[in-house]
């Protein structure tokens, strides 16, 4: 399978536009970006897809080996990059996926022009006088919460199956799927996601990079967007007068407003 | 012959029947008169919260301020919903149900943990619905908030007796499906899972027939407990009843075991005692080999009990193990017993070992029958351990029987 059915890839936008790539974050899928990815669409070429295990991914193409650490996602997208021939690539990730843009920058500068990240951490356990924020039984209480929460994924993957962009009738149906997640995937993601340290790996990034933070977020606090931004080489951040983990969702217009603002020329 | 009754008559309009339905009414709705509808929300049999967009508690109902000891003041413009659930819950929440609800405008039956005014966690199902303007601009979120704690613990009872049924299956596959029996020799064997039934271990024993008057009986620990090593233990015992088959030496079988764990993706190993018993000329040898395992005793009355063959490596972890065998005579009144650590290690309440001396002592105490003896083994290290294995048990017991018998 091409990597537009592997990741349920959609494109949209100006064809020959520079090319914006946006990644959702754990738990949901590319629906995220609905309320801002499509205000792009008149001067780039928007590139929406689900990590493999997420929304309409092809679920057969997980692999437990490769997805054990946040670099199997970062190849991903690397792999994206390449198989649809994008250069000068903004990357826009939320939650991981900013971490997972760090690292596809990280390996491949070459291909990225500018990176967003929306309410990064590069490690969500407490480590000394880093404050993530949580400690590691915390994590277990997440995974627990998942178990509980799976109930009525498998009738709810249906429609997702059968989804398809060119019958937005089904538009609606697709979104059922939205942070449903097979329970032995969202279980490991979450484990990937909230045990890695990626702390080491900003200082290997040189592009240009906004860091959007939400200044109410209980799980990426704004003293953590604080360091992400710190410890970059080329970097701003933005507070957004936003509450939550999900500006892109909960406060729109800010969102899609301080990225035109870094990305529009 | 009696006249029909007298047909109701009416004359005019029927107000005395209108006012008899309506006396109905009133007396069926009176009850109900004091269903206000601060009374409807604030003694509803759910908790209710209402919420501002950003999460900030606007309004909490009695009964949401009953169930979690907090007081309206502690909340309402204090505190987001958020903050009153446990650090994973909050991950779910931001990273599940508040995009749900962003997305659906409604979420049901979220599953996840109050903590509480006195940090006690409440465990709650929740349905929330998010209200918008004419403008479509999110105004308030309305949750219910039900009590989970019965369905909770329903959930883990039934989990513990799904545990229970999969460990029974498992250990079933253990031990052979039927009692054994070798014609001409007296076999008896017991096993007893560790703790209360709802762990796996990896203890197992086995008896086959390879030919005519030729015999296995082999016994064994896989290291650890639970699902995998129960696969582990399966493996074990279809590797050796194949290997016996294709060759003689008892030693031979435990290295195609240790050949076949070596190349198998488990870290896992294994202890074990493969026994082959051949009647030849109106005598039984015993031949033993040894993996790691508690050598077995040789009880030949009236002499002390006395192990036969040699310790032999662990089975599975290493690249060149050493396993030997030692063939000894059966004679009559001969007692061969294999028995799993199980058994030597178990501890009473001082902590101490049952160990090899009290199992000599009992292997002497007289002339035993097979059942009796692994009977009454079990029963003394059970008493040993004040009835509470915590770790698995296997016995094994092999007696050459009187020629009258």
């Amino acid at each position: 399978m091409g990597v537009v059915g592997r990741f349920n890839v959609m494109v949209s936008g100006r064809p020959d536009g520079q090319p914006m790539v946006f990644a959702h974050g754990f738990g949901c899928d590319q629906h995220m970006w609905r309320y801002v990815a499509p205000r792009f669409e008149d001067e780039f070429r928007v590139i929406l897809f689900d990590h493999v295990g997420a929304g309409g991914s092809d679920l057969a193409a997980y692999d437990p080996g490769r997805y054990n650490s946040l670099g199997g996602y970062a190849e991903d997208v690397l792999t994206i990059c390449c198989e649809l021939d994008l250069h000068d690539v903004i990357f826009v990730g939320h939650s991981v996926s900013a971490m997972i843009g760090v690292l596809a920058a990280g390996a491949e500068p070459e291909r990225f022009a500018k990176l967003i990240l929306i309410g990064p951490s590069p490690r969500y356990i407490d480590d000394g006088s880093y404050v993530g924020g949580f400690g590691e039984s915390d994590i277990e209480e997440l995974l627990d919460s998942l178990e509980s929460n799976y109930l009525g994924w498998s009738s709810a993957m249906a429609p997702v199956i059968m989804g398809n962009a060119e019958r937005p009738q089904l538009g609606e149906e697709l979104t059922e799927s939205f942070c449903r997640t097979d329970p032995q995937i969202a279980h490991q993601f979450a484990r990937v996601t909230f045990l890695s340290d990626n702390r080491a790996d900003l200082a290997k990034v040189a592009t240009p990079t906004l860091v959007l933070q939400a200044r109410q977020d209980v799980i990426a606090p704004v003293a953590v967007g604080e360091y992400v931004a710190a410890a970059l080489a080329d970097s701003r951040l933005v507070l957004l007068d936003a509450t939550g983990h999900c500006p892109n969702l909960s406060a729109p217009d800010a969102t899609a407003a301080a990225i035109a603002n870094f990305v529009r020329s | 012959m009696r006249p029909p009754p007298p047909l109701p008559t009416s004359s005019g309009p029927d107000v005395s029947d209108e006012d008899g339905a309506r006396e109905v009414l009133d007396g069926f709705l009176a009850p109900l008169a004091g269903d206000d509808p601060e009374q409807l929300y604030d003694r509803a049999p759910c908790g209710y919260l209402t919420t501002m967009p950003d999460g900030l508690i606007a309004k909490a109902n009695q009964t949401f301020l009953t169930l979690t000891g907090y007081v309206e003041s502690d909340l309402v413009g204090r505190r987001r919903f958020v903050e009153l659930l446990t650090p994973g819950g909050r991950i779910y929440h931001e990273t599940h149900y508040a995009p749900m609800l962003e997305m659906h405008g409604t979420a049901r039956e979220i599953a996840l943990d109050v903590v509480c005014a006195d940090g006690r966690r409440l465990p709650v199902l929740l349905n929330s619905v998010l209200e918008h303007d004419i403008s479509g601009m999110p105004t308030v979120v309305r949750t219910a908030v039900f009590d989970a704690t019965q369905r909770t613990k329903q959930r883990a009872e039934e989990s513990e007796v799904r545990a229970r049924k999969l460990a029974h299956t498992l250990q079933q596959s253990f031990i052979p499906p039927t009692h054994p029996d070798i014609p001409g020799l007296e076999l008896a064997a017991v096993y007893r899972p560790a703790g209360d039934g709802t762990e796996i271990g990896g203890d197992f024993y086995d008896v086959f027939e390879i030919g005519p008057e030729d015999w296995c009986v082999v016994i064994g620990d896989v290291c650890g407990k639970g699902v995998e090593a129960a696969v582990v233990t399966s493996l074990a015992r279809y590797t050796v009843r194949a290997a016996a088959v294709r060759q003689t030496e008892p030693s031979a079988a435990l290295a195609t075991l240790n050949e076949v764990l070596l190349h198998h993706e488990t870290d896992r190993f294994c202890t074990l005692t493969v026994l082959r018993l051949r009647h030849e000329a109106g005598d039984w040898t015993a031949t033993v080999s040894c993996g790691g395992h508690p050598l077995p005793f040789l009880i030949r009355p009236p002499a002390p009990a006395v192990t036969i063959g040699s310790p032999g490596s662990l089975v599975g972890p290493l690249d060149a193990p050493r396993f030997s065998d030692t063939a000894v005579e059966l004679g009559t009144g001969d007692v061969i017993v294999m028995y799993t650590d199980g058994v030597t290690e178990a501890r009473n309440h001082m902590g101490e070992f049952y160990g090899d001396e009290r199992l000599r002592e009992f292997l002497v105490a007289g002339r035993l029958s097979a059942p009796t003896l692994v009977d009454g083994l079990l029963d003394e290290v059970m008493q040993f351990q004040s009835q509470q294995p915590r770790d698995d048990i296997a016995l094994v017991a092999i007696a050459v029987p009187d020629s009258e018998h």
